[in-house]
Protein backbone atom coordinates (compact mmCIF):
# COMPACT_ATOMS: atom_id res chain seq x y z
CA UNK A 1 0.00 0.00 0.00
CA UNK A 2 1.24 3.47 -0.78
CA UNK A 3 1.51 6.17 1.83
CA UNK A 4 1.10 9.78 0.69
CA UNK A 5 2.58 12.34 3.09
CA UNK A 6 1.56 15.97 2.54
CA UNK A 7 3.34 18.78 4.38
CA UNK A 8 0.92 21.41 5.71
CA UNK A 9 2.27 24.95 5.82
CA UNK A 10 1.69 27.30 8.71
CA UNK A 11 1.97 31.00 7.85
CA UNK A 12 4.04 33.40 9.97
CA UNK A 13 0.74 34.60 11.52
CA UNK A 14 0.00 31.09 12.78
CA UNK A 15 -2.79 30.29 10.33
CA UNK A 16 -2.78 27.50 7.77
CA UNK A 17 -1.69 28.59 4.29
CA UNK A 18 -4.77 28.03 2.14
CA UNK A 19 -2.75 26.50 -0.72
CA UNK A 20 -2.05 23.59 1.63
CA UNK A 21 -5.73 22.62 1.37
CA UNK A 22 -5.37 22.29 -2.41
CA UNK A 23 -2.23 20.21 -1.87
CA UNK A 24 -4.14 18.00 0.55
CA UNK A 25 -6.89 17.48 -2.06
CA UNK A 26 -4.21 16.48 -4.58
CA UNK A 27 -2.72 14.15 -1.98
CA UNK A 28 -6.11 12.53 -1.48
CA UNK A 29 -6.44 12.02 -5.23
CA UNK A 30 -2.95 10.52 -5.34
CA UNK A 31 -3.75 8.19 -2.43
CA UNK A 32 -6.90 7.00 -4.21
CA UNK A 33 -5.18 6.48 -7.56
CA UNK A 34 -2.15 4.72 -6.11
CA UNK A 35 -4.25 2.68 -3.69
CA UNK A 36 -3.06 4.09 -0.40
CA UNK A 37 -3.51 6.31 2.58
CA UNK A 38 -3.18 10.07 3.04
CA UNK A 39 -1.15 11.37 5.98
CA UNK A 40 -0.35 14.98 6.86
CA UNK A 41 2.59 16.47 8.70
CA UNK A 42 2.76 19.79 10.51
CA UNK A 43 5.84 21.22 12.22
CA UNK A 44 5.20 24.21 14.45
CA UNK A 45 5.94 25.97 17.69
CA UNK A 46 2.30 25.23 18.54
CA UNK A 47 0.54 22.94 16.07
CA UNK A 48 -2.69 22.42 18.03
CA UNK A 49 -4.99 24.94 16.29
CA UNK A 50 -4.05 24.13 12.71
CA UNK A 51 -3.90 20.39 13.41
CA UNK A 52 -7.48 20.57 14.71
CA UNK A 53 -8.65 22.25 11.49
CA UNK A 54 -7.01 19.50 9.45
CA UNK A 55 -8.80 16.58 11.09
CA UNK A 56 -11.73 17.01 8.72
CA UNK A 57 -9.73 16.93 5.48
CA UNK A 58 -10.07 13.21 4.87
CA UNK A 59 -6.55 12.31 5.99
CA UNK A 60 -5.92 9.15 7.98
CA UNK A 61 -3.58 10.85 10.46
CA UNK A 62 -1.97 14.19 11.17
CA UNK A 63 1.58 13.94 12.47
CA UNK A 64 2.58 16.97 14.48
CA UNK A 65 5.87 17.92 16.04
CA UNK A 66 6.13 20.89 18.38
CA UNK A 67 9.43 22.66 19.08
CA UNK A 68 10.53 26.28 19.54
CA UNK A 69 12.95 25.64 16.62
CA UNK A 70 9.94 25.31 14.30
CA UNK A 71 8.67 28.84 14.99
CA UNK A 72 10.38 30.28 11.92
CA UNK A 73 10.56 27.99 8.92
CA UNK A 74 14.08 26.94 7.91
CA UNK A 75 14.73 24.28 5.25
CA UNK A 76 17.69 22.94 7.17
CA UNK A 77 15.59 22.34 10.30
CA UNK A 78 12.39 21.17 8.62
CA UNK A 79 13.84 18.84 5.95
CA UNK A 80 15.52 16.27 8.27
CA UNK A 81 12.40 16.06 10.46
CA UNK A 82 10.10 15.47 7.50
CA UNK A 83 12.48 13.00 5.84
CA UNK A 84 12.78 11.02 9.08
CA UNK A 85 8.98 10.85 9.48
CA UNK A 86 8.60 9.79 5.84
CA UNK A 87 11.05 6.95 6.42
CA UNK A 88 9.30 5.87 9.58
CA UNK A 89 5.91 5.83 7.81
CA UNK A 90 7.47 4.20 4.72
CA UNK A 91 5.95 7.01 2.65
CA UNK A 92 5.98 6.45 -1.11
CA UNK A 93 5.00 10.01 -2.00
CA UNK A 94 5.87 13.27 -0.26
CA UNK A 95 4.19 16.49 -1.37
CA UNK A 96 3.34 20.08 -0.51
CA UNK A 97 1.87 23.13 -2.20
CA UNK A 98 4.21 24.94 -4.61
CA UNK A 99 4.55 27.95 -2.35
CA UNK A 100 7.86 29.68 -1.64
CA UNK A 101 8.21 27.37 1.36
CA UNK A 102 7.26 24.24 -0.59
CA UNK A 103 9.77 25.03 -3.32
CA UNK A 104 12.52 25.75 -0.80
CA UNK A 105 11.86 22.73 1.38
CA UNK A 106 10.88 19.76 -0.80
CA UNK A 107 14.05 19.46 -2.94
CA UNK A 108 16.05 19.35 0.29
CA UNK A 109 13.80 16.56 1.62
CA UNK A 110 14.11 14.76 -1.73
CA UNK A 111 17.90 15.09 -1.71
CA UNK A 112 18.06 13.60 1.77
CA UNK A 113 16.09 10.59 0.56
CA UNK A 114 17.95 10.44 -2.82
CA UNK A 115 14.58 10.87 -4.47
CA UNK A 116 13.46 12.43 -7.73
CA UNK A 117 11.06 15.35 -7.62
CA UNK A 118 8.51 16.94 -9.94
CA UNK A 119 7.81 20.64 -9.37
CA UNK A 120 4.43 22.34 -9.78
CA UNK A 121 2.41 19.30 -10.86
CA UNK A 122 -0.94 20.10 -12.46
CA UNK A 123 -2.35 16.56 -12.79
CA UNK A 124 -1.94 13.02 -11.46
CA UNK A 125 -2.29 10.22 -14.05
CA UNK A 126 -2.40 6.44 -14.01
CA UNK A 127 -3.09 4.09 -11.14
CA UNK A 128 -1.47 1.61 -8.79
CA UNK A 129 2.30 1.52 -9.28
CA UNK A 130 2.03 3.34 -12.63
CA UNK A 131 1.53 6.88 -11.43
CA UNK A 132 2.77 9.73 -13.63
CA UNK A 133 2.54 13.48 -13.17
CA UNK A 134 1.85 16.34 -15.54
CA UNK A 135 3.89 19.50 -15.05
CA UNK A 136 4.56 22.71 -16.99
CA UNK A 137 7.89 23.50 -18.63
CA UNK A 138 9.17 26.46 -20.69
CA UNK A 139 6.94 28.99 -18.91
CA UNK A 140 3.84 26.88 -19.39
CA UNK A 141 4.32 26.60 -23.16
CA UNK A 142 4.80 22.86 -22.79
CA UNK A 143 3.23 20.29 -20.47
CA UNK A 144 5.30 17.20 -19.74
CA UNK A 145 4.18 13.84 -18.47
CA UNK A 146 6.89 12.58 -16.12
CA UNK A 147 7.58 9.40 -14.20
CA UNK A 148 9.75 9.47 -11.10
CA UNK A 149 11.84 6.31 -10.91
CA UNK A 150 12.94 6.36 -7.28
CA UNK A 151 11.41 4.40 -4.35
CA UNK A 152 10.17 7.67 -2.82
CA UNK A 153 8.67 10.29 -5.14
CA UNK A 154 8.46 13.96 -4.23
CA UNK A 155 6.04 16.47 -5.75
CA UNK A 156 5.15 20.10 -5.30
CA UNK A 157 1.55 20.84 -6.22
CA UNK A 158 0.22 23.79 -8.21
CA UNK A 159 -2.65 24.86 -5.96
CA UNK A 160 -4.78 26.43 -8.69
CA UNK A 161 -5.19 23.06 -10.45
CA UNK A 162 -6.81 21.25 -7.51
CA UNK A 163 -9.91 22.12 -5.43
CA UNK A 164 -9.42 22.95 -1.75
CA UNK A 165 -10.02 20.13 0.74
CA UNK A 166 -12.75 20.75 3.32
CA UNK A 167 -11.66 21.67 6.84
CA UNK A 168 -13.28 21.36 10.24
CA UNK A 169 -13.39 18.73 12.93
CA UNK A 170 -13.15 15.23 11.55
CA UNK A 171 -12.04 11.67 12.00
CA UNK A 172 -8.29 12.01 11.48
CA UNK A 173 -6.11 11.04 14.37
CA UNK A 174 -3.59 13.63 15.60
CA UNK A 175 -0.29 11.93 16.44
CA UNK A 176 2.74 13.64 17.89
CA UNK A 177 6.32 12.78 17.04
CA UNK A 178 9.65 14.12 18.22
CA UNK A 179 12.22 14.51 15.49
CA UNK A 180 15.88 14.68 16.38
CA UNK A 181 16.97 18.27 15.85
CA UNK A 182 20.32 18.91 14.21
CA UNK A 183 22.46 22.01 14.64
CA UNK A 184 21.54 24.41 11.84
CA UNK A 185 24.02 26.46 9.83
CA UNK A 186 21.18 28.85 9.02
CA UNK A 187 19.62 31.39 11.36
CA UNK A 188 16.32 33.24 10.96
CA UNK A 189 16.90 37.00 11.17
CA UNK A 190 13.63 38.72 10.29
CA UNK A 191 10.45 38.68 8.24
CA UNK A 192 8.98 41.81 6.68
CA UNK A 193 5.39 41.24 5.77
CA UNK A 194 3.68 43.09 2.93
CA UNK A 195 0.38 43.85 4.66
CA UNK A 196 -2.80 44.18 2.66
CA UNK A 197 -6.50 44.40 3.40
CA UNK A 198 -7.18 42.69 0.06
CA UNK A 199 -7.36 38.91 -0.42
CA UNK A 200 -4.18 36.96 -1.11
CA UNK A 201 -3.36 36.95 -4.83
CA UNK A 202 -3.26 33.18 -5.28
CA UNK A 203 -6.49 32.69 -3.32
CA UNK A 204 -8.64 35.51 -4.72
CA UNK A 205 -11.62 34.69 -6.93
CA UNK A 206 -11.16 37.97 -8.83
CA UNK A 207 -7.82 39.54 -9.77
CA UNK A 208 -7.34 42.99 -11.29
CA UNK A 209 -3.84 43.40 -12.72
CA UNK A 210 -2.01 46.41 -14.03
CA UNK A 211 0.88 46.60 -16.48
CA UNK A 212 3.13 49.17 -18.05
CA UNK A 213 0.02 50.92 -19.42
CA UNK A 214 -0.73 52.22 -15.93
CA UNK A 215 2.49 54.27 -16.09
CA UNK A 216 2.87 53.48 -12.40
CA UNK A 217 -0.52 54.90 -11.39
CA UNK A 218 -2.37 51.98 -9.80
CA UNK A 219 -5.20 54.06 -8.27
CA UNK A 220 -7.82 52.98 -10.83
CA UNK A 221 -6.67 49.34 -10.72
CA UNK A 222 -6.94 49.36 -6.94
CA UNK A 223 -10.33 51.12 -6.92
CA UNK A 224 -11.82 48.49 -9.25
CA UNK A 225 -10.21 45.69 -7.20
CA UNK A 226 -11.74 47.06 -4.00
CA UNK A 227 -15.19 47.29 -5.57
CA UNK A 228 -14.95 43.64 -6.67
CA UNK A 229 -13.29 42.39 -3.47
CA UNK A 230 -10.40 41.42 -5.70
CA UNK A 231 -6.65 41.02 -5.28
CA UNK A 232 -4.29 43.32 -7.17
CA UNK A 233 -1.74 41.78 -9.54
CA UNK A 234 0.92 43.19 -11.81
CA UNK A 235 3.15 42.32 -14.73
CA UNK A 236 6.86 41.79 -14.23
CA UNK A 237 7.69 45.11 -15.89
CA UNK A 238 5.87 47.17 -13.26
CA UNK A 239 7.37 45.18 -10.37
CA UNK A 240 10.84 45.59 -11.90
CA UNK A 241 10.20 49.31 -12.17
CA UNK A 242 9.45 49.40 -8.44
CA UNK A 243 5.92 50.74 -8.99
CA UNK A 244 4.31 48.01 -6.89
CA UNK A 245 5.71 45.39 -4.48
CA UNK A 246 7.35 42.33 -6.08
CA UNK A 247 4.78 40.25 -4.28
CA UNK A 248 2.16 41.40 -6.83
CA UNK A 249 3.88 39.77 -9.79
CA UNK A 250 1.83 37.28 -11.82
CA UNK A 251 3.82 35.07 -14.19
CA UNK A 252 6.37 32.30 -14.68
CA UNK A 253 8.72 33.87 -12.14
CA UNK A 254 5.98 35.34 -9.95
CA UNK A 255 2.70 33.84 -8.83
CA UNK A 256 0.38 31.55 -10.75
CA UNK A 257 -3.28 32.49 -10.40
CA UNK A 258 -6.48 30.98 -11.79
CA UNK A 259 -9.35 33.14 -10.52
CA UNK A 260 -12.93 33.19 -11.75
CA UNK A 261 -12.27 36.59 -13.32
CA UNK A 262 -8.92 38.10 -14.36
CA UNK A 263 -8.89 41.69 -15.55
CA UNK A 264 -5.64 42.73 -17.27
CA UNK A 265 -5.34 46.50 -17.64
CA UNK A 266 -2.49 47.89 -19.69
CA UNK A 267 -0.73 44.50 -19.87
CA UNK A 268 0.61 43.46 -23.28
CA UNK A 269 0.64 39.76 -22.41
CA UNK A 270 4.24 38.56 -22.69
CA UNK A 271 4.77 34.76 -22.59
CA UNK A 272 6.07 34.98 -19.03
CA UNK A 273 2.93 36.82 -17.83
CA UNK A 274 0.50 34.51 -19.66
CA UNK A 275 2.18 31.54 -17.92
CA UNK A 276 0.82 32.88 -14.64
CA UNK A 277 -2.82 33.57 -15.53
CA UNK A 278 -3.80 31.56 -18.62
CA UNK A 279 -5.91 29.13 -16.56
CA UNK A 280 -8.23 31.89 -15.30
CA UNK A 281 -11.88 31.16 -16.04
CA UNK A 282 -12.79 34.47 -17.66
CA UNK A 283 -10.12 36.87 -18.90
CA UNK A 284 -10.79 40.53 -19.68
CA UNK A 285 -8.14 42.60 -21.46
CA UNK A 286 -8.12 46.37 -21.61
CA UNK A 287 -5.34 47.74 -23.80
CA UNK A 288 -4.80 50.62 -26.20
CA UNK A 289 -2.84 48.41 -28.60
CA UNK A 290 -5.20 46.19 -30.65
CA UNK A 291 -2.24 43.94 -31.55
CA UNK A 292 -1.30 43.18 -27.90
CA UNK A 293 -0.89 39.39 -27.45
CA UNK A 294 -3.15 39.50 -24.37
CA UNK A 295 -6.14 39.73 -26.75
CA UNK A 296 -5.34 36.22 -28.02
CA UNK A 297 -6.29 34.71 -24.67
CA UNK A 298 -8.92 37.22 -23.52
CA UNK A 299 -12.59 36.24 -23.55
CA UNK A 300 -13.54 39.91 -23.68
CA UNK A 301 -11.21 42.53 -25.06
CA UNK A 302 -11.66 46.28 -25.11
CA UNK A 303 -9.26 48.41 -27.15
CA UNK A 304 -9.13 51.70 -25.28
CA UNK A 305 -7.33 53.75 -22.66
CA UNK A 306 -7.50 52.07 -19.26
CA UNK A 307 -7.79 55.45 -17.51
CA UNK A 308 -11.07 55.95 -19.37
CA UNK A 309 -12.29 52.34 -19.16
CA UNK A 310 -11.62 51.48 -15.51
CA UNK A 311 -13.70 54.31 -13.92
CA UNK A 312 -16.56 53.63 -16.36
CA UNK A 313 -16.35 49.91 -15.62
CA UNK A 314 -16.51 50.64 -11.91
CA UNK A 315 -19.57 52.82 -12.42
CA UNK A 316 -21.25 50.18 -14.59
CA UNK A 317 -20.66 47.39 -12.08
CA UNK A 318 -21.76 49.62 -9.20
CA UNK A 319 -25.13 50.11 -10.92
CA UNK A 320 -25.70 46.34 -10.97
CA UNK A 321 -25.34 46.06 -7.23
CA UNK B 1 37.12 34.41 -1.23
CA UNK B 2 36.09 31.99 -3.94
CA UNK B 3 32.66 32.02 -5.57
CA UNK B 4 31.35 29.26 -7.79
CA UNK B 5 28.57 30.26 -10.22
CA UNK B 6 26.53 28.19 -12.67
CA UNK B 7 25.74 28.97 -16.31
CA UNK B 8 23.12 26.69 -17.83
CA UNK B 9 22.47 26.88 -21.56
CA UNK B 10 18.75 27.40 -22.25
CA UNK B 11 16.48 28.45 -25.10
CA UNK B 12 16.21 32.22 -25.43
CA UNK B 13 13.22 33.27 -23.27
CA UNK B 14 11.87 35.34 -26.17
CA UNK B 15 11.70 32.35 -28.53
CA UNK B 16 8.48 30.54 -29.31
CA UNK B 17 8.63 26.98 -28.00
CA UNK B 18 6.70 24.39 -30.00
CA UNK B 19 6.26 20.67 -29.32
CA UNK B 20 7.06 18.12 -32.07
CA UNK B 21 3.90 16.39 -33.35
CA UNK B 22 4.96 13.05 -31.79
CA UNK B 23 5.49 14.69 -28.38
CA UNK B 24 9.08 13.42 -28.11
CA UNK B 25 10.76 16.80 -27.80
CA UNK B 26 10.45 20.48 -28.64
CA UNK B 27 11.20 21.78 -32.14
CA UNK B 28 14.85 22.86 -31.93
CA UNK B 29 15.27 24.27 -35.45
CA UNK B 30 15.76 28.01 -35.50
CA UNK B 31 15.99 28.36 -31.73
CA UNK B 32 18.52 30.71 -30.17
CA UNK B 33 20.34 29.85 -26.97
CA UNK B 34 21.43 31.92 -24.02
CA UNK B 35 22.73 31.67 -20.50
CA UNK B 36 19.79 31.04 -18.15
CA UNK B 37 18.69 34.56 -17.03
CA UNK B 38 18.70 33.58 -13.34
CA UNK B 39 22.26 32.21 -13.70
CA UNK B 40 23.35 35.47 -15.34
CA UNK B 41 22.09 37.27 -12.22
CA UNK B 42 24.16 34.78 -10.18
CA UNK B 43 27.29 35.57 -12.22
CA UNK B 44 26.70 39.30 -11.70
CA UNK B 45 26.23 38.89 -7.94
CA UNK B 46 29.37 36.73 -7.79
CA UNK B 47 31.37 39.40 -9.61
CA UNK B 48 30.10 42.10 -7.24
CA UNK B 49 30.99 40.04 -4.15
CA UNK B 50 34.41 39.14 -5.54
CA UNK B 51 35.16 42.79 -6.35
CA UNK B 52 34.20 43.88 -2.85
CA UNK B 53 36.07 41.18 -0.97
CA UNK B 54 38.88 40.43 -3.43
CA UNK B 55 38.12 37.00 -4.68
CA UNK B 56 37.84 34.70 -7.61
CA UNK B 57 34.74 33.77 -9.62
CA UNK B 58 34.70 30.30 -11.17
CA UNK B 59 31.87 29.49 -13.60
CA UNK B 60 30.64 25.96 -14.25
CA UNK B 61 28.36 24.54 -16.94
CA UNK B 62 27.28 21.00 -17.79
CA UNK B 63 26.56 19.89 -21.35
CA UNK B 64 28.04 19.25 -24.77
CA UNK B 65 30.68 21.39 -26.48
CA UNK B 66 28.08 24.11 -27.14
CA UNK B 67 27.91 25.14 -23.45
CA UNK B 68 31.38 26.68 -23.88
CA UNK B 69 29.46 29.58 -25.44
CA UNK B 70 27.73 30.24 -22.09
CA UNK B 71 31.01 29.80 -20.20
CA UNK B 72 32.68 32.35 -22.50
CA UNK B 73 29.77 34.72 -21.87
CA UNK B 74 30.35 34.53 -18.10
CA UNK B 75 34.11 34.89 -18.62
CA UNK B 76 33.46 37.96 -20.78
CA UNK B 77 31.34 39.43 -17.97
CA UNK B 78 34.40 39.05 -15.74
CA UNK B 79 34.55 35.52 -14.29
CA UNK B 80 38.17 34.38 -13.81
CA UNK B 81 38.03 30.84 -15.13
CA UNK B 82 35.62 28.11 -16.16
CA UNK B 83 34.86 24.46 -15.49
CA UNK B 84 33.10 22.52 -18.23
CA UNK B 85 31.55 19.16 -17.36
CA UNK B 86 31.38 17.50 -20.75
CA UNK B 87 28.21 15.46 -20.94
CA UNK B 88 25.74 14.90 -23.75
CA UNK B 89 22.46 13.09 -23.34
CA UNK B 90 19.68 13.36 -20.81
CA UNK B 91 20.30 14.64 -17.32
CA UNK B 92 17.97 15.32 -14.41
CA UNK B 93 18.25 17.54 -11.34
CA UNK B 94 19.66 14.69 -9.20
CA UNK B 95 22.44 14.18 -11.75
CA UNK B 96 23.17 17.89 -12.09
CA UNK B 97 23.35 18.35 -8.30
CA UNK B 98 25.56 15.24 -8.03
CA UNK B 99 28.02 16.66 -10.57
CA UNK B 100 27.99 20.12 -8.98
CA UNK B 101 28.66 18.52 -5.59
CA UNK B 102 31.90 16.99 -6.94
CA UNK B 103 32.93 20.26 -8.57
CA UNK B 104 32.23 22.14 -5.30
CA UNK B 105 34.24 19.59 -3.29
CA UNK B 106 37.14 20.05 -5.71
CA UNK B 107 36.97 23.86 -5.87
CA UNK B 108 36.05 24.47 -2.20
CA UNK B 109 34.22 27.75 -2.80
CA UNK B 110 32.89 29.94 0.03
CA UNK B 111 29.62 30.52 -1.80
CA UNK B 112 27.90 28.75 -4.69
CA UNK B 113 25.52 31.04 -6.56
CA UNK B 114 22.89 29.43 -8.78
CA UNK B 115 19.78 30.70 -10.51
CA UNK B 116 16.62 29.79 -8.58
CA UNK B 117 15.32 27.93 -11.63
CA UNK B 118 16.19 27.36 -15.26
CA UNK B 119 13.60 28.69 -17.66
CA UNK B 120 13.40 25.43 -19.66
CA UNK B 121 12.71 22.82 -16.95
CA UNK B 122 11.22 25.32 -14.47
CA UNK B 123 12.08 22.82 -11.71
CA UNK B 124 13.61 25.12 -9.06
CA UNK B 125 15.49 22.25 -7.37
CA UNK B 126 19.24 22.08 -8.03
CA UNK B 127 20.44 24.64 -5.45
CA UNK B 128 18.47 22.94 -2.69
CA UNK B 129 19.63 19.41 -3.67
CA UNK B 130 23.22 20.67 -3.77
CA UNK B 131 22.94 22.25 -0.30
CA UNK B 132 21.70 18.97 1.17
CA UNK B 133 24.30 16.85 -0.68
CA UNK B 134 27.08 19.10 0.65
CA UNK B 135 25.51 19.50 4.11
CA UNK B 136 25.57 23.30 3.73
CA UNK B 137 23.03 25.97 4.61
CA UNK B 138 20.85 27.40 1.86
CA UNK B 139 19.29 30.78 1.11
CA UNK B 140 17.03 30.53 -1.91
CA UNK B 141 15.32 33.28 -3.96
CA UNK B 142 17.74 36.07 -2.97
CA UNK B 143 16.20 39.39 -3.87
CA UNK B 144 16.53 43.08 -3.24
CA UNK B 145 13.77 45.07 -1.57
CA UNK B 146 13.60 47.55 -4.42
CA UNK B 147 14.36 46.62 -7.94
CA UNK B 148 15.54 49.47 -10.12
CA UNK B 149 19.26 49.70 -10.58
CA UNK B 150 19.18 53.47 -10.30
CA UNK B 151 21.92 55.55 -8.67
CA UNK B 152 20.20 55.51 -5.27
CA UNK B 153 19.45 51.82 -5.68
CA UNK B 154 23.13 51.04 -6.09
CA UNK B 155 23.82 52.78 -2.78
CA UNK B 156 21.33 50.62 -0.91
CA UNK B 157 22.32 47.58 1.10
CA UNK B 158 22.50 44.62 -1.27
CA UNK B 159 20.53 41.43 -0.60
CA UNK B 160 23.64 39.28 -0.20
CA UNK B 161 26.01 40.69 2.43
CA UNK B 162 29.09 39.06 3.89
CA UNK B 163 29.53 39.38 7.67
CA UNK B 164 32.48 41.36 9.06
CA UNK B 165 34.32 38.19 10.10
CA UNK B 166 33.62 36.68 6.65
CA UNK B 167 32.21 33.56 8.26
CA UNK B 168 28.59 34.03 7.25
CA UNK B 169 26.37 35.72 4.74
CA UNK B 170 23.09 37.56 5.27
CA UNK B 171 20.52 37.08 2.53
CA UNK B 172 17.18 38.80 1.88
CA UNK B 173 14.78 36.29 0.31
CA UNK B 174 11.59 36.79 -1.67
CA UNK B 175 8.88 34.62 -0.07
CA UNK B 176 5.06 34.62 -0.03
CA UNK B 177 3.64 37.79 1.56
CA UNK B 178 6.99 39.50 2.06
CA UNK B 179 10.73 39.28 2.53
CA UNK B 180 12.59 36.98 4.90
CA UNK B 181 16.17 37.55 6.01
CA UNK B 182 18.46 34.65 6.89
CA UNK B 183 22.01 34.38 8.10
CA UNK B 184 23.89 31.40 6.70
CA UNK B 185 27.31 30.15 7.74
CA UNK B 186 29.86 29.80 4.97
CA UNK B 187 30.28 27.81 2.85
CA UNK B 188 26.72 28.35 1.67
CA UNK B 189 24.36 27.94 -1.26
CA UNK B 190 22.52 31.03 -2.54
CA UNK B 191 19.97 30.94 -5.37
CA UNK B 192 19.01 34.13 -7.16
CA UNK B 193 15.63 35.68 -7.82
CA UNK B 194 14.96 38.10 -10.67
CA UNK B 195 15.31 41.27 -8.69
CA UNK B 196 18.71 40.65 -7.13
CA UNK B 197 20.59 42.79 -9.64
CA UNK B 198 20.86 43.98 -13.23
CA UNK B 199 23.57 41.89 -14.94
CA UNK B 200 26.28 43.91 -16.74
CA UNK B 201 26.90 43.72 -20.46
CA UNK B 202 30.09 42.03 -21.57
CA UNK B 203 32.41 44.75 -22.90
CA UNK B 204 34.45 44.28 -26.08
CA UNK B 205 37.74 44.10 -24.12
CA UNK B 206 35.96 41.63 -21.82
CA UNK B 207 34.99 39.47 -24.78
CA UNK B 208 38.56 39.60 -26.14
CA UNK B 209 40.05 38.74 -22.76
CA UNK B 210 37.58 35.86 -22.26
CA UNK B 211 39.12 34.06 -25.24
CA UNK B 212 42.36 33.48 -23.36
CA UNK B 213 40.82 32.55 -20.01
CA UNK B 214 41.14 28.86 -19.14
CA UNK B 215 38.29 26.34 -19.43
CA UNK B 216 38.96 23.11 -17.55
CA UNK B 217 37.25 20.02 -18.95
CA UNK B 218 35.79 17.35 -16.66
CA UNK B 219 33.51 14.35 -17.26
CA UNK B 220 30.83 12.62 -15.14
CA UNK B 221 32.92 9.41 -15.23
CA UNK B 222 36.03 11.29 -14.12
CA UNK B 223 34.05 12.85 -11.25
CA UNK B 224 32.62 9.45 -10.37
CA UNK B 225 28.98 10.45 -10.73
CA UNK B 226 26.29 8.20 -12.15
CA UNK B 227 24.04 10.57 -14.07
CA UNK B 228 21.47 8.07 -15.36
CA UNK B 229 18.22 10.08 -15.03
CA UNK B 230 15.63 9.06 -12.47
CA UNK B 231 13.11 11.54 -13.85
CA UNK B 232 11.73 10.10 -17.04
CA UNK B 233 9.95 12.50 -19.39
CA UNK B 234 7.42 10.33 -21.19
CA UNK B 235 5.72 12.86 -23.40
CA UNK B 236 5.50 16.55 -24.13
CA UNK B 237 2.29 18.29 -25.17
CA UNK B 238 1.16 21.78 -26.00
CA UNK B 239 -1.08 23.38 -23.40
CA UNK B 240 -4.78 23.36 -24.23
CA UNK B 241 -5.32 26.28 -26.58
CA UNK B 242 -7.50 29.04 -25.22
CA UNK B 243 -9.79 30.26 -27.87
CA UNK B 244 -9.63 33.98 -28.42
CA UNK B 245 -12.85 35.63 -27.36
CA UNK B 246 -14.46 38.72 -28.72
CA UNK B 247 -13.60 42.38 -28.75
CA UNK B 248 -16.33 44.53 -27.30
CA UNK B 249 -16.92 48.07 -28.59
CA UNK B 250 -17.51 49.84 -25.27
CA UNK B 251 -17.68 49.58 -21.49
CA UNK B 252 -21.46 49.17 -21.44
CA UNK B 253 -21.22 46.04 -23.60
CA UNK B 254 -18.37 44.72 -21.45
CA UNK B 255 -20.41 45.12 -18.25
CA UNK B 256 -23.42 43.49 -19.92
CA UNK B 257 -21.32 40.48 -21.09
CA UNK B 258 -19.64 40.05 -17.71
CA UNK B 259 -23.01 40.16 -15.99
CA UNK B 260 -25.24 38.11 -18.28
CA UNK B 261 -22.89 35.87 -20.27
CA UNK B 262 -19.90 35.12 -18.03
CA UNK B 263 -21.92 35.80 -14.85
CA UNK B 264 -18.86 37.01 -12.99
CA UNK B 265 -20.09 40.42 -11.78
Amino acid sequence: MSIVLIVAEQQPDGNLRKASLNAIAAGKQLAEKSGGELHLVLLSKDPSKVAGELTGTGAKAIHTAAAPEFEHYLAEVYAPAIAALAQELKATFIGAASTAQGKDLLPRVAARLKSAMATDITAINGSGADITFTRPMWAGNVFAEVKLNTPVQVISIRATEFPAAATGQGAAEVKTFQPKLEASKTKFVSFNEVKSARPELTEASVVVSGGRGTKGDFKEVEALADLLGAAVGASRAVCDAGWVPNDYQVGQTGKVVAPKLYIAAGISGAIQHLAGMKSSKTIVAINKDPEAPIFQVADYGLVDDLFKVLPALREGIQKLK
Amino acid sequence: MKILVTAKRVEDPESKIKVKPDGSDIVKEGLKYKINPFDEIGVEEGLRLAAKHTGEVVVVSIGGKEVQEQLRHALAMGANRAVWVNHTGPLDQLGIAGLLQKVAEKEKPDIVLLGKQSIDDDQNQVGQYLAEFLGWGQATFASKVESLESAEEKNKTPAVVLSADKKSVQVVREVDNGLATLEVQLPAIVTTDLRLNQPRYASLPGIMKAKSKPIEELTPAGLGVDVAPKIQVLKLASPPARKAGIKVPDVATLVEKLHNEAKVV
